[in-house]
């Protein structure tokens, strides 16, 4: 993107103030009409929204809980955007991460014994699980031909399907399978909550660890370039002897490994089993939260916490003020689209013409 | 065992599949301009309740159903715009307004929760309803149910047989050509995805005015955009054949009552995944049926011709890349 001559730092900083003012405007315009709409109180909704998130600790740490996967989701997309690609599929990599540690977790059952192996064992098995499904995404996009959205778009719901099917089949708690999900794990095989933070230390560390990794590949090594300059031009990045295909699989297998922990996270130190719902929609809106971030990386952690926020907060619209709690999911959309219609706004003054 | 009577069944599969085979040839339409509609799954839900909520407050079933389609036409509009003349990602968009639309959805039809509303009444074609098998199969429907069965062909005959059509498909297959031949392309681009919505909005109508009526979280229409989805692509851009693979899911739906009988520990969810690997796997046949040397393998072999033929049907070259005139 280059700037026109003619525009200095100072108009560059008003004009992404006033983005902002524009975007902010726009969301709360829409979102205070959805809520006219309904008949609902727009001040309270909000009141309850922040209440309900950054109130207190433990709702806090519920707000942590949701952020770790998103940021997990939303590192791996990096690794697809960056090269072009449009991995939808991060859900069901998701789905099946959480999947691979729930297959390892039943085994631990069996064999009471030490439980930080069998926990390894199921983060090992959910990086594999999640690449495994990425790659399948990846492998039929680069030798079957098949767009990476459709394919991945429905290897989610095959992974929905296989969920449910071990939920109803082989999985199915003893006496009756139900939708409440397979047997809880004992607490051994639970990932162990730091009692003071109401968190899992290592959960957090490791979405930490995946930020700062994700940061140092795509930024600082070799990987990273080659993903770019492949995404950038794919037709020059073949005259400079890279392999497009090749690097799409690896870019594939790195977001579905990093989906596949946040699956198992889900598993391992949220619910302690697996249920039908497992991915909380956090692959899908992952990728909002990228979108959101404008594909950069040091915008990934604050963005992806006020998506967990108001996913948090909106628990509280049903009890407070009878209101479903989708309006979250409202604001967020409404923020995504509104943030796209600036970029695009963007384009046209910078290259002056019409869009 | 039921006492099952199979023109019952066939009447019931033919108007289960009524608002799949409206939306598959509304996305069919769409898509045939070149343009990708994602925003289904969620622009049919909140089509579905706007259509139960507006006929509710007008006690109109036509308010209703106009309702539904303006919701589904102002969505692929949005989609539209921002894809064709703010140079967005189409996906993208289509994607963000496919999670947006569910949750407004949710959010402003929750007061109106499992009320009891207003539905559609079965309109029994005089004469022809006394008609043996067909007259069941066939004459014997709710109002939407006819219109997704004339819709089919009148789409199909639309699209292959009129000037209006063989222009839409110009700009689906090489919109820069038909700019030269002075058709503008972001302006037919805009009127098909209206025009798609439209349908799209009334399958969404049709769900929660006829098929399953009501409105609530779930409602029961939840998942049927992605499926309507993944039958265009199985239809191969064709809207009959669109229709058929939503026929087929129907019937795939009944059987899944049945084979819940034979089979309890699988969850009837379960079978109504297969459109998905048969979307992938039309993909990867079509794929192939561009390589040449698949085909020249394929000729040796009578099947495999036979099944590269089938699935010849190109998608629209232009799909999914947004027009920008020089």
């Amino acid at each position: 993107m280059t700037a026109t001559p003619n525009s200095s730092t100072g108009s560059i900083l008003f004009r992404q103030v006033l983005e902002i003012f524009v975007l902010l405007g726009f969301v709360s315009a829409f979102t205070i009409l959805v809520m006219v709409l309904t008949g609902a109180p727009p001040l309270a909704a909000c009141y309850h929204l922040f209440m309900g998130s950054l109130g207190s600790w433990v709702k806090f740490s519920h707000v942590v809980k949701a952020w770790i996967p998103l940021t997990l989701c939303a590192c791996g997309l990096l690794f697809t955007f960056r090269i072009g690609l449009w991995n939808i599929g991060v859900e069901g990599q998701l789905i099946m991460g959480s999947v691979f540690a729930t297959w390892v977790l039943r085994m631990g059952m069996e064999r009471p014994g030490d439980g930080s192996f069998w926990l390894t064992a199921a983060l090992a098995a959910s990086v594999i699980g999640g690449a495994v499904w990425a790659g399948i995404a990846g492998f039929l996009k680069t030798k079957g031909g098949v767009n990476e959205i459709f394919a991945g778009l429905g290897l989610n719901f095959v992974a929905q399907a296989v969920v449910l099917w071990l939920i109803f089949g082989p999985w199915k708690q003893p006496g009756v399978a139900s939708m409440s999900g397979t047997e809880t794990f004992p607490v051994p095989l639970w990932l162990q909550v730091a009692p003071a933070l109401r968190i899992s230390t290592a959960a957090l560390l490791i979405a930490a660890s995946a930020l700062v990794l994700t940061g140092f590949l795509l930024g600082c090594t070799r990987v990273g370039l080659r993903l770019k300059a492949v995404g950038s031009n794919p037709f020059a990045a073949v005259l400079f002897g890279l392999r497009p295909d090749l690097l799409m699989f690896v870019a594939m297998l790195f977001a579905g490994g990093f989906a596949g922990i946040a699956g198992n996270l889900q598993v391992t130190s949220i619910y302690h089993r697996l249920i039908p719902s497992i991915s909380s929609n956090y692959g899908y809106l992952g990728l909002l939260v990228v979108m959101l971030a404008n594909y950069n990386i040091w915008l990934i952690a604050p963005v992806a916490l006020f998506f967990a926020c108001l996913n948090v907060g909106s628990i509280q619209l049903p009890m407070m003020l009878q209101l479903d709690s989708s309006l979250g999911g409202v604001i967020q959309g409404a923020l995504v689209l509104a943030t796209l219609g600036v970029h695009a706004w963007r384009k046209t003054k910078n290259t002056g013409n019409e869009p | 065992m039921i006492d099952f009577d199979i023109s019952l069944i066939v009447a019931g599969v033919i108007a289960g599949a009524a608002p799949l085979v409206l939306a598959t040839i509304g996305e069919t339409l769409t898509e045939k301009s070149g343009l990708i509609n994602l925003s289904l799954d969620g622009s049919i839900l909140l089509a579905a309740m706007a259509a139960f909520v507006i006929a509710l407050k007008m006690e109109s079933l036509l308010a209703g159903f106009a309702a539904g389609a303006l919701v589904g036409a102002t969505a692929a509009a949005v989609v539209a715009m921002f894809g064709i003349f703010l140079g967005q990602n189409q996906v993208a968009v289509g994607f963000v307004m496919t999670l947006m639309t569910r949750d407004l959805a949710y959010f402003i039809g929750n007061p109106y929760s499992r009320i009891q509303g207003f539905h559609t009444a079965p309109m029994p074609v005089p004469l022809l309803e006394q008609l043996p098998f067909a007259g069941v199969v066939l004459f014997n429907h709710h109002l939407p149910v006819y219109l997704s069965i004339v819709l089919t062909g009148a789409c199909w005959w639309y699209i292959y047989r009129t000037s209006p059509g063989l222009k839409l498909q110009a700009v689906g297959e090489n919109p820069k050509a038909a700019h030269a031949r002075g058709i503008n392309p972001r302006r037919v681009q805009l009127l098909y995805a209206v025009c798609g919505g439209i349908l799209v909005g009334l399958a969404g109508a049709t769900f929660s005015l006829c098929t399953k009526p009501g409105w609530g979280r779930p409602q029961g229409a939840e998942g049927i955009g992605w499926i309507a989805l993944a039958l265009v692509i199985f239809g191969g851009w064709h809207p009959v054949k669109a229709a058929a693979g939503a026929y087929l899911f129907s019937i795939l739906q009944v059987l899944g009552i049945f084979l819940q009988e034979w089979l309890p520990t699988i969850p009837s969810q379960v079978f109504q995944v297969a459109p998905f690997p048969l979307m992938i796997f039309t993909l990867l046949i079509m794929s192939f049926g561009q390589n040449p040397s698949i085909q020249r393998r394929a000729e040796k072999r009578k099947w495999a011709a036979q099944l590269l033929r089938f699935f010849s049907n190109m998608a629209p070259a232009g799909l999914g890349r947004s027009y920008r005139p020089d």
